[in-house]
């Protein structure tokens, strides 16, 4: 087991040194080699989650090392899904590097498989854990998104065109990749906010009890709300929006790791 | 030498004068220059070219020299210049030379604007035509389908069509990385210039959805609008029509500043942040020049464009100097199957191939039948020997016969063929 997540952490690594290869060459052959080996590596890090599930004979989402890496898998899978309908020029060269980092920090913690804590035996584990770290997994590259799109702007802004500018795409494709990752990334934070919300009142009996876990995906759910929000009345697009995509994916790490090792509080365990 | 009977005579923008060449004049289908150069005496295989800065004749011919003279005195027949002139405003390769400058006019390395890709489907059109025509044989044939395939490896290995080199082409440029496709777009042209129809046409051939014009003389306005199907407006307009437009192109004569800072940043909340890309291509500049400090502003003024396309120039001639390292390889290449081209190379060829093959089989053979007698191995290898001798035979009279009406190149091609000789990854 301990095998597999390291043969899926050295695709991931060496996919990113293909893309880096590609994004400096921009030779089409090379891109297929790095998006092939992304995928076998996405492909393997399924086959881990499953085999990890039956050896812990719970939902391998409790730990910080599950955590991190089944948010490494989702961004993974919602790239390549991306590939298959909505394309965007030398994305990978951004996301596979998070990807990869995202991998070394799960390769370092502990990778020990504990007893499922009481409070955590229901149902609502896999839906909520998964729809919440999914949403980190768009939220991700969004982050991603925004980077490239400083970086494009920032070029044609000073009008000194350097690397990034033959290579990114335009900024409105980069805008609508913005959007379109928020959106969905909004929704799946929403829907992890909720089921969250039930299953706290099945299991300590109310919705809302303002643990700092709970008190921080609020906060990084209203700071997503007011970007959604903010873009369809007065225009937070472009620039701005790549900012707070930016922003917003600071409030998310810190509700992931911050929240845990600084404030402690029921989802503590986690971790 | 087979090589020396490639010939290619042209005339282009670096050696004539459009005074000249548009004396030359040949429009319409190439069927009727390819018959006339087909009759030339001693010219086997021809293939016509001809474009607005370019008319060349490639043509194999058994007696170069007077074929040459035939072939200039047709290309300049209509001109009314002496061959001594003609001489003077043309050029002509052979040999090696001919297929270097082939390959340069295929790649685009010899156009007025280097890089430019029309070229190479004019080129393919005109074998295409030569084709049909049946004016193309063994070599023209090889030469111009390598000439394809090297236009090819040098625009997919260097980047010599990589960016703008025009002024307008830069701006349009620049607006496909802010605005992705223009399709949905709008530009608003202040001032009805020279430049601003030149930007006005590229931005419209990129399929811009909308063209405003707003003019200090709105007749004129009217004029241009008309031109690209655009609605025409006058200048007090501007703050009015900058509200909505995406692109704004300014060529006004107007010795001030037309457009300030503070009138478009409360422009820019009423757009809601679309981005906003200002082309000021007047001089002295119409837009002031902290327009850029807006967010979502981009304000490109001459020089800024100017510097664009400076860069691009200078990248262009580097990777120019790359594709003539790629076609000066190819060259070679050519150069080594015209060589093999003729009888004794091709006889030699296939003898080596067929004496590598039983080399080979004998020892293996040998190899095995360990417990064989001296005398017995000779026989094996003298047998060896007899079936290859015996194969080769017809072969070599079919080849060694030349009928007078035999084309030794289609024999010599077909045998090669044959016997597999050049195994190199044919593309057609």
């Amino acid at each position: 087991m301990t095998l597999l997540f390291q043969l899926t952490l050295y695709l991931y690594l060496l996919a990113t040194a293909v893309y880096v290869a590609h994004f400096l060459s921009q030779q089409k052959k090379v891109r297929a080699v790095a998006r092939a080996i992304l995928l076998v590596g996405g492909v393997l890090h399924t086959v881990y989650f499953v085999v990890r599930y039956v050896a812990a004979g719970h939902t391998p989402l409790t730990s910080n090392h599950e955590a991190v890496s089944f948010f490494a898998w989702s961004m993974t899978w919602a790239f390549l899904s991306f590939w298959w309908r909505y394309r965007v020029k030398n994305f990978g060269v951004f996301v596979s590097p998070l990807i990869s980092l995202l991998m070394l920090i799960a390769a370092f913690s502990s990778q020990e498989i504990r007893p499922l804590a009481p409070a955590l035996k229901s149902n609502w584990l896999p839906v909520h854990a998964s729809l919440a770290i999914m949403a980190n997994g768009f939220m991700a590259l969004a982050f991603c998104g925004g980077v490239m799109y400083l970086l494009q702007e920032r070029e044609i802004k000073k009008k000194k065109f350097g690397i990034f500018y033959s290579r990114l795409p335009s900024l409105e494709a980069l805008d609508t990749l913005n959007q379109h990752c928020l959106t969905l990334g909004f929704l799946f934070l929403t829907l992890g906010i909720v089921t969250g919300s039930v299953w706290a009142k099945q299991a300590w009996g109310a919705y809302w009890q303002w643990d700092p876990k709970e008190t921080w995906s609020l906060i990084t759910w209203l700071i997503y709300a007011a970007i959604l929000h903010q873009r369809l009345t007065v225009g937070w697009r472009r620039r701005r929006a790549a900012i707070m995509a930016i922003v917003g994916f600071g409030s998310v790490l810190f509700t992931l790791w911050g929240v845990t090792y600084l404030l402690g509080g029921v989802h503590s365990y986690v971790g | 030498m087979l090589a020396e009977s490639i010939v290619i005579i042209g005339v282009n923008h670096k050696t004539a004068p459009v005074a000249v060449r548009e004396k030359l004049a040949f429009s319409g289908d190439c069927a009727g220059p390819l018959v006339t150069l087909m009759n030339i005496e001693g010219c086997r295989e021809c293939c016509f070219l001809s474009t607005c800065n370019r008319v060349e004749v490639i043509f194999v011919a058994s007696d170069p020299a007077a074929a040459a003279v035939a072939v200039r005195g047709f290309l300049f027949a209509k001109s009314g210049l002496g061959d001594a002139e003609a001489q003077q405003f043309s050029y002509l390769y052979q040999g090696k030379d001919a297929v270097t400058h082939l390959y340069k006019v295929a790649a685009s390395l010899d156009s007025m604007v280097v890089g430019e890709p029309q070229i190479l489907g004019q080129l393919k059109q005109a074998y295409r035509e030569a084709v049909e025509q049946k004016t193309t044989g063994v070599i023209l044939n090889r030469l111009l389908h390598k000439s394809f395939s090297v236009a090819k490896r040098v625009r997919t290995e260097t980047n010599i069509g990589g960016s703008a080199v025009s002024i307008s082409y830069a701006a349009v440029e620049l607006a496909k990385k802010i605005f992705g496709s223009l399709r949905d777009k709008s530009v608003l042209l202040v001032g009805a210039g020279e430049m601003a129809e030149l930007a006005a046409e590229h931005l419209v051939r990129q399929g811009i959805g909308r063209v405003i014009v707003a003019n200090r003389t709105l007749e004129r306005a009217v004029k241009l609008a008309q031109r690209f199907n655009g609605t025409a407006v006058g200048l007090a307009e501007l703050t009015t029509q900058l509200a909505e437009v995406d692109i704004l192109v300014s060529s006004t004569g107007a010795t001030d500043l037309i457009l300030r800072k503070d009138e478009v940043k409360p422009l820019m909340r009423q757009r809601k942040n679309k981005p906003l890309f200002l082309i000021d291509i007047a001089v002295p500049r119409d837009l002031d020049p902290e327009l850029n400090d807006l967010d979502n502003v981009y304000l490109y003024d001459i020089d800024d464009l100017k510097n664009v396309v400076d860069v691009n120039k200078a990248e262009r001639e580097k990777e120019a100097l790359r594709a003539e390292g790629i076609v000066a390889e190819e060259v070679v290449k050519f150069g080594q199957w015209l060589e093999g081209m003729e009888l004794a190379p091709t006889i030699t060829a296939i003898r080596q191939k067929a004496n590598t093959i039983r080399e080979a089989e004998v020892a293996k053979t040998l190899s095995v039948l360990k417990s064989l007698s001296e005398n017995e191995r000779r026989s094996v290898e003298m047998l060896a020997n007899a079936i290859v001798n015996k194969l080769l035979h017809e072969p070599m009279v079919f080849l060694k016969n030349s009928t007078p009406h035999d084309n030794p190149q289609i024999k010599l091609a077909f045998v090669r063929q044959l016997f597999g000789l050049d195994n190199e990854s044919s593309e057609q």
